[in-house]
């Protein structure tokens, strides 16, 4: 008898040692003589518990984590290929809590599947949307992605069904469907898990985007600084074009996908959706000015989907089970599910993904158990670099991309970083700046200028220069940036230094906070 | 040296967007895109020297320079600082005696800044070559460049 054991293959997994962990059970199974099948699956995303190995039981998988090599010998002495009693044991993966909590439609293949296999895949609910898709009418597709009420989870939260829609309504001979894998801000990694773990996902998402506008080419535009993505997404690709899924006739309906990969070169600025055609069609990523949108005149001049992965990735499963069923799930005009990211100062971090709605605090505390230092978390990080600092105070305003906005907030791609009370806010505000000037693609002088000026002002603030006044110029300087930036790097920088100005005055050694 | 340039660069010239690829292969097999390959890139597109050389300058990820045997990179973002990155990077600096941007003298060891590896659960976090390494402390640190001084890891 064979027995079926999970290593993941994640990231994240082998950046904690899942790949010696992998390479000690294939051996120990050897030198024992005990028979297993080793899966290389994506993370569940419980990276605290991560290298996590699972083997597989008439109950259903059983976890034990975080698994070390050395490890592996007791782990054979406790029989765990036959789920036997070990310190490391969690019980059956489903149950753990943070798991068990959370309403997996995105990722609900993630870290279940050997991401690779097509009949996996198929045996897990995959390729359901694009055969419903098949048998619709482009206007159809594209009404059930708009009446999903999907919104872009690059961040931007722009309704994808109105966007497809202009594509769709665009003439052109040659139209494209471009992934954005740029994942640039930190605290986020759901688009790598999901590439990682489970591919064929987002490859279904963009075939049927290209069935709904009539595009015959799609591009994965990956950052440089994911190889192992890279990899996946290749083999990923060439299975599908194996099994009939890209190429000429897709299952044999008549209509056309192709799909490529191609790799960035450490730029942040190339996730903004025109810099990255830019960098697509070989040139320097620099920002166009929009109009025209991508949509009318995107890669090569040519009506262009850009979406991100999630995005695309969570095309398949309302195709599948109907609009509604994705629409039930959130609050307001934040409609399904976001990929919440756990990062930073952090217990446990991990991929939660949750119905709109719910607090960061539930996050923090019921999710991530509060800070990994054990002090209090002070403030969090939320949409990436160009977010703003929410403090604790404002833990309990539900996650929703409206009630965000209204106090200034961005929920953008769903990364949460946390600090603990150790944090220098002073300090966060100015690399917020220094960011801009190592990132900004110098094409708009309040952002590659002013960015310079912002590190020189804050650092005034810093050493106690004529402090009352240098705060005034930096609410001036920040006041051009949001004005007169051509794109959100520049404009947008300003929010984490403004949030930290407001929340966090103290640390920029002024006593009353400023009004901004 | 020029027919191997010449060789990547007609591997992938007639893809559309040809030159961000053809950099990338020339920088897997080279370690990084020397001088004389910017005429002959120019050429097989069609573009101009300044062209083809604002490219390269414009992204992180490509060099005009051979690294060090290995490249060490260290997370300065947001997530990572949370997690202690910067002690993290001045310990680096010293132990290696070396800056960002630059190479240890005995050529081993290149040093240089990211911004977020996607391994934020885990921060802080470094790569070597494709090999991300997370929840890394000075101990661990200390051992790897051990390791890469004496060429054991490749
Ligand atoms: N995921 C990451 O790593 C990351 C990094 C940095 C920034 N961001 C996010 O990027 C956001 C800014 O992105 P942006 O500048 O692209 O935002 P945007 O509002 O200009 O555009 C959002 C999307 O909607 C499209 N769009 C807008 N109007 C349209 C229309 N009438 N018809 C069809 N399509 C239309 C745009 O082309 C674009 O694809 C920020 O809010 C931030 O959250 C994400
Ligand atoms: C500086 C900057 C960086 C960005 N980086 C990314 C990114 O890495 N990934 C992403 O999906 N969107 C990123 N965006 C947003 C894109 O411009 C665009 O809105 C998005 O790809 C559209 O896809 P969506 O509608 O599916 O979110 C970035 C925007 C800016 C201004
Ligand atoms: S705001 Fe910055 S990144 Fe955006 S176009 Fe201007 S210079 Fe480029
Ligand atoms: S390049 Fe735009 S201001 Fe000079
Ligand atoms: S911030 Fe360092 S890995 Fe993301």
């Amino acid at each position: 008898m064979s027995y079926k054991i999970y290593v993941p293959c994640d990231t994240t997994a082998a950046s904690v040692g899942a790949d010696k962990v992998a390479a000690a059970i294939s051996q120990q199974a050897q030198a024992q003589g005990v028979e297993v099948e080793l899966v290389r699956n994506g993370s569940r995303g419980l990276f605290w518990l991560e290298p996590m190995v699972e083997v597989e039981t008439a109950q259903g998988r059983v976890a034990y984590g975080p698994v070390r090599a050395s490890d592996v010998v007791s782990l054979f002495e406790a029989q765990f290929f036959q789920a036997g009693d070990h310190p490391l044991k969690l019980g059956l993966t489903e149950e753990i809590p943070f798991l068990k909590q959370q309403e997996r439609l995105t990722f609900a293949r993630v870290g279940v599947i050997d991401p690779v296999s097509v009949s996996d895949y198929e045996a897990h609910g995959g390729w359901a949307g694009l055969r419903n898709a098949l048998s619709l009418t482009q206007a159809d597709v594209v009404a059930a992605v708009t009446a999903s009420g999907l919104r872009g989870r690059g961040g931007a939260a722009f309704p994808t069904g109105i966007k497809w829609q202009t594509v769709l309504k665009a003439e052109a001979e040659q139209k494209y469907i471009v992934c954005n894998a740029d994942e640039g801000d930190s605290g986020t990694f759901s688009d790598r898990m999901l590439m990682e773990g489970d591919p064929f996902c987002l490859i279904e998402g963009m075939i049927i985007a290209g069935l709904a506008v009539g595009a015959t080419q799609g591009f994965i535009y990956l950052r440089s600084e994911y190889p192992r993505a890279f990899a996946t997404l290749k083999t990923a690709i060439n299975n599908a074009k194996a099994a009939g899924f890209l190429g000429a006739d897709i299952l044999n309906s008549g209509k056309a996908f192709e799909l490529e990969v191609r790799l960035g070169a450490g730029a942040y600025i190339c996730g903004e959706e025109t810099s990255l055609l830019e960098s697509l069609e070989g040139k320097r990523g620099q920002v166009r000015a929009k109009p025209p949108l991508p949509a009318i005149q995107g890669l090569f001049g040519k009506p262009t989907v850009v979406n991100n992965v999630v995005t695309l990735a969570s095309v398949p499963i309302i195709l599948a089970k109907g609009a509604e069923f994705y629409a039930n799930y959130g609050m307001g005009r934040s409609r399904g599910t976001l990929a919440f990211q756990l990062a930073g100062n952090i217990k446990h971090g991990g991929l939660v993904e949750k119905a709109f709605g719910l607090s960061l605090s539930q996050l923090l505390n019921d999710f991530g158990g509060g800070s990994k230092s054990g002090k209090p978390i002070r403030t969090v990080q939320v949409g990436g670099p160009l977010g703003a600092y929410v403090p604790a105070e404002q833990f309990d305003l539900p996650l929703d991309y409206e009630a965000f906005a209204k106090q200034e907030f961005m929920i953008g791609h769903g990364g949460v970083v946390a600090f603990d009370d150790s944090v220098n806010m002073a300090q966060m505000a100015q690399f917020a700046m220094e960011f801009c000037v190592e990132e900004s693609c110098g094409k708009c002088t309040p952002c590659r200028i002013g960015s310079v000026r912002g590190v020189e002002v804050i650092e005034r603030i810093r050493a106690g220069e004529n402090r009352e006044a240098n705060v005034e110029l930096l609410k001036d300087l920040c006041d051009t940036m949001i004005n007169g930036s051509l794109c959100a790097m520049g404009g947008m920088t300003p929010f984490p230094v403004l949030s930290a100005l407001k929340y966090f005055p103290a640390d920029f050694g002024v006593t009353a906070a400023p009004k901004v | 040296m020029t027919a191997t340039i010449q060789a990547l660069i007609d591997t992938h010239r007639s893809q559309a967007g040809a030159l961000l690829p053809i950099l990338h292969a020339l920088q897997d097999q080279l370690g990084y895109v020397p001088a004389e390959a910017i005429p002959l890139i120019a050429k097989s597109l069609n573009l101009s020297r300044a062209e083809v050389q604002g490219v390269i300058s414009f992204y992180h990820h490509f060099r005009s320079t051979p690294a060090g045997k290995h490249t060490l990179q260290i997370c300065r973002a947001e997530s990572c600082q949370a997690m202690g990155s910067r002690e993290l990077e001045a310990y680096a600096k010293a132990a290696l005696g070396i800056d960002f941007h630059q190479t240890t003298a005995d050529g081993a060891i290149s040093l240089e800044p990211v911004y977020c590896l996607g391994n934020c659960a885990c921060s802080p976090s470094i790569r070597v070559g494709d090999e991300v390494q997370g929840r890394v402390d000075t101990a661990q640190l200390d051992a790897l460049i051990a390791e890469l001084r004496q060429g054991v890891v490749a």
